[in-house]
């Protein structure tokens, strides 16, 4: 008798690739535990030791608290002015609207290196000093396009006669804005600034083009690859992966609660 | 993906029988909407527009006689493009090898991976919902942390040495970094979610009843994926594709940490090097510029050749 193995070839095969997905992720996570000392390459058995002191490796912190630093003012730059031009986009007539489109089409569809090198070759033609500054512009020039781009998803999903509502109530255009159409786009806008924090978190190839000595937390990861990245990455990245985790889950949770009042009214 | 469906079209409604209060409305939305584009734009344009055209120019300077490193002076010095393309066509040719290789093999897998999540497990709220944070949980890990760990399970003294090797897999002496494969795995592996996400997209708003109308239509599970699955599926594949082609094309992390240096150098890498090490930057921009238009050529020719109205 031939067994069918249809059904469950999918499942199978779908589960191997999670496995994939998730097994360097916890060998980050299982190596943050490694009484290493300075290189973290081999198992020397179990500590908390790194957790207790994340801060113990040679600037690690440093790094890390320029990565913060500079990916929060990188997310406020880009999702006001990326939700900015997601809204605007929508009330533009359809021919500009097209080009529109392609510029903020084309820094996706640019390689990370191409990104860097042009702006690193407009830094140097005008004299500019590398450093935290040119990383921000360089963050939310890319930033902007991601923001652009999950915001429009949930403008275009917006019915346009709540709107039309809110004017039959005789709200003022701007009334209408702040009391109807921007709590309907707030998730989206939360989701879009949380993506922009973790592209400009965890970019490497743009910020070393235009980083000049300034370290952040992947840059210090890539230099330390070469000599043996200390335990303490490992904790700061299992760490971040942990937050990251919980804020998702947090807003699953939310959105669910809220739906389900909604549903209750 | 939203980004490239087709803007919503401007009111249908034909001129005539719009009021005037309307068409002044019309007018006063269309304003607002410039103001509020306008500093996101004036920011494109200062720090990615005006960038490509700073890299263009530097990509014709000439080193005078006699300067110093890193000085050059304005010109229109073609015989730039000749000499990078002459000495660095194997790397532009072997970066987009190991990213088509990529892409398919991370089509091979996110394809899969996106139909178990988005039809197998419809309805099936929880599950789904733990799966898809399970799809983008790379995300929150560092890129380079998790291209190291890579590096480290791959190594010699590694898990899947000994097994390749005990199985006979593997010759011996065989190892598996610092080859193509480490790296182009490295690759499949990074740009995964990127493939994945927009497939789940689109499967997730399939209609399933289309795929039991294929069986009641006697088709087979496998005509039916390729006639009513795969198809109606496209535009998330063709999403998926590029998101993966495009940035895997330019990376050098996954090349410099699990490649050797004679036989898996990547473009990126050499850009790098030419800015950073060789300080030639109109070497560098030229290699660059050629770069973003060779993408954006193949780019082109695979939306023309594969994509639907909705892409572009």
């Amino acid at each position: 008798m031939r067994r069918r193995i249809g059904p469950w070839l999918v499942p199978a095969f779908g589960g191997l690739a999670f496995l994939f997905l998730l097994v360097p992720i916890a060998y980050v996570f299982a190596f943050s535990f490694n009484d290493a000392g300075r290189t973290n390459l081999s198992w020397r058995g179990f500590t908390l030791d790194n957790w207790r002191n994340p801060c113990g490796a040679p600037a690690v912190c440093e790094s890390l608290a320029n990565s913060l630093q500079i990916s929060s003012i990188v997310t406020v730059i880009a999702t006001i002015l990326g939700t900015a031009i997601a809204i605007g986009l929508v009330r533009l007539r359809f021919k500009f609207n097209a080009t529109a489109n392609m510029l903020i089409f084309l820094p996706l569809a640019t390689p990370e290196v191409v990104l860097g090198a042009s702006l690193l070759a407009q830094f140097l033609n005008i004299g500019v000093d590398l450093g935290v500054g040119t990383i921000i512009i360089a963050h939310s020039m890319f930033c902007i396009s991601f923001v652009v781009v999950a915001v429009k998803a949930r403008v275009a999903s917006l019915d346009p006669k709540l709107e039309e509502a809110a004017a039959d109530l005789y709200a003022s255009p701007i009334q209408a804005f702040w009391r109807v159409t921007f709590p309907l786009l707030l998730p989206g806008i939360v989701a879009a600034a949380l993506l922009a924090f973790a592209m400009s978190f965890d970019d490497f190839i743009i910020t070393n083009f235009n980083s000049g000595n300034v370290d952040t937390f992947p840059k210090f990861i890539y230099v330390a690859a070469t000599r043996g990245i200390p335990a303490q990455a490992n904790v700061i990245g299992s760490a971040m992966f942990i937050i990251a985790l919980l804020i998702v889950i947090g807003g699953q949770i939310l959105s669910n609660r809220r739906a389900k009042m909604l549903a209750a009214r | 993906m939203s980004l490239l469906t087709a803007p919503r079209s401007a009111k249908a409604k034909p001129e005539e029988t719009r009021s005037a209060s309307e068409i002044r409305a019309d007018k006063r939305r269309g304003r607002v909407g410039y103001l509020l584009i306008l500093p996101g734009f004036i920011f494109m344009l200062l720090f990615f527009v005006l960038p490509v055209f700073s890299l263009l120019a530097t990509s014709l300077y000439t080193k005078p006689p006699g300067a110093d490193i890193g000085q050059f002076v304005p010109a229109l010095q073609f015989s730039n493009y000749a000499a990078v393309l002459g000495s660095y066509w194997p790397e532009l040719v072997r970066s987009f090898a190991f990213a088509l290789i990529a892409t398919v093999a991370a089509l091979a897998i996110g394809y899969p991976m996106a139909y178990l999540v988005a039809v197998r497990l419809r309805g099936r709220k929880l599950l789904q919902g733990i799966l898809l944070v399970l799809i983008i949980a790379p995300f929150f890990t560092s890129f380079i942390l998790r291209t190291q760990a890579w590096k480290q399970i791959l190594a010699d003294e590694g898990p899947v040495v000994a097994v390749l090797r005990a199985m006979a897999l593997l010759p011996e002496d065989g190892r598996l970094t610092a080859t193509a494969f480490a790296v182009v795995c490295g690759l499949t592996y990074n740009f995964l979610p990127f493939m994945t996400l927009p497939i789940y997209a689109n499967l997730e708003r399939l209609d399933t009843r289309l795929i039991e109308a294929g069986g009641d239509l006697y088709a087979n599970s496998f005509t039916t994926f390729r006639t009513v699955t795969l198809p109606l599926s496209m535009p998330g594949v063709i999403a998926g594709t590029l998101l993966t082609f495009i940035p895997a094309s330019g990376d050098y992390i996954n090349a410099a940490l699990l490649g050797n240096n004679q036989n898996t150098t990547m473009i990126g890498q050499v850009i790098d090097s030419r800015f950073f090490r060789v300080v030639d930057y109109p070497g560098a921009s030229a290699l660059s510029f050629v770069l973003m238009l060779a993408i954006l050529f193949l780019v082109i020719l695979y939306v023309r050749r594969f994509g639907t109205k909705e892409l572009l």
